[in-house]
């Protein structure tokens, strides 16, 4: 399956979904012009994904910033690893969060409770 | 031909907007179109000035929201309201004022006096709730509102007032028969909470 890697811009995040060396990625800063096109792709990717994923999939979210038209669609990838769960896969999703931002700290308590699959929250921090 | 008192009116004028500027503490203004370039150069510019003036991070991080959250409402706003006639769509006034203690952040648009009761009801409804009601809201809203046309309206007002933890400051100003002027000030406190 072709890798899907988009290098971030101010407004855009890294995004890495590459199933051969197992790297699933969301980075940066998220408030593009226009979400839902953005999005489409990664959405897109992980539908297809799904069909034969990996036995584990982890998959990181560490985010400095998103607006609230990007957090509609940060639900939307994770509801579809929500699916996979569901199927019986195993997924983890890691919530990486700056140890002095408690607003990002608290949005990945608000996706744990939303969706249902294993959620891990990491501290890092910032120099 | 140039009428030479009317140059001299709008220079005074010029000197008029600098002193109020000042004495408001007005940092940015502007009036035009809202767009997605304006939006990155604005939160850009207030970032390098937070910046400077050494505000903490999670102040600066506040601020960014709010801006990036107002300026979107009337940005998207704009883009699909095309059956709407109003020549002032995606346009507003825009202002960042500071002084020791607070930021504020104001927006003002143009809107249809229909939407005045929707939007009233929105507004009312954020400010009677506690830390925990916004919370419940935001994630009903996530989960249950799909992402409109207009880029998931509904959701930021309520992140502003989670995000500075006060209640939103709006009026709603007659224009005329069909149109109201919507104004909303966001305070952002530069204390340490």
């Amino acid at each position: 399956m072709q890798a899907i890697k988009i290098k971030g811009s101010d407004d855009t995040p890294n995004v890495i979904l590459d199933k051969d060396n197992g790297i699933f990625e969301v980075s940066g800063r998220s408030l593009p012009e226009d979400v839902a096109a953005f999005y489409e792709p990664i959405l897109e990717w992980l539908e297809e994904y799904a069909d034969s994923p990996l036995d584990k999939t982890v998959f990181n979210f560490k985010l400095e910033y998103f607006n609230t038209a990007s957090s509609k669609l940060l639900l939307d990838v994770l509801l579809k690893l929500e699916d996979m769960f569901d199927d019986g896969k195993e997924i983890l999703v890691r919530w990486h969060f700056p140890d002095d931002d408690e607003d990002m700290e608290e949005a990945g308590e608000e996706y744990a409770d939303i969706v249902e699959v294993p959620f891990e929250q990491v501290s890092y921090t910032i120099d | 031909m140039v009428n030479l008192k009317d140059k001299k009116e709008s220079l005074d004028f010029v000197y008029d907007f600098y002193v109020k500027m000042k004495k408001n503490n007005i940092n940015l203004a502007y009036e035009g179109e809202i767009t997605h370039q304006i939006t990155k150069a604005f939160t850009s510019l207030t970032e390098n000035n937070m910046i400077k003036e050494e505000d903490l991070n999670t102040v600066q991080k506040k601020v960014f929201h709010v801006m990036v959250e107002c300026l979107q409402n009337i940005s998207k706003h704009a883009q699909n309201r095309n059956n709407i006639v109003t020549s002032k769509d995606g346009r507003g006034i825009f202002m960042v004022s500071k002084d020791e203690s607070e930021y504020n952040v104001t927006t003002g648009n143009v809107i249809d006096n229909d939407k005045v009761i929707i939007l009233r009801d929105i507004l009312e409804n954020i400010n009677q709730l506690d830390n925990l009601g916004l919370k419940k809201l935001y994630k009903q809203q996530m989960r249950e509102g799909r992402l409109s046309d207009r880029g998931g309206a509904g959701l930021g007002f309520i992140d502003i007032a989670r995000k500075t933890g006060q209640k939103l400051i709006y009026s709603f100003l007659t224009i005329d028969e069909e149109k109201s002027f919507f104004v909303l000030t966001s305070t952002i406190s530069r204390l340490k909470s």
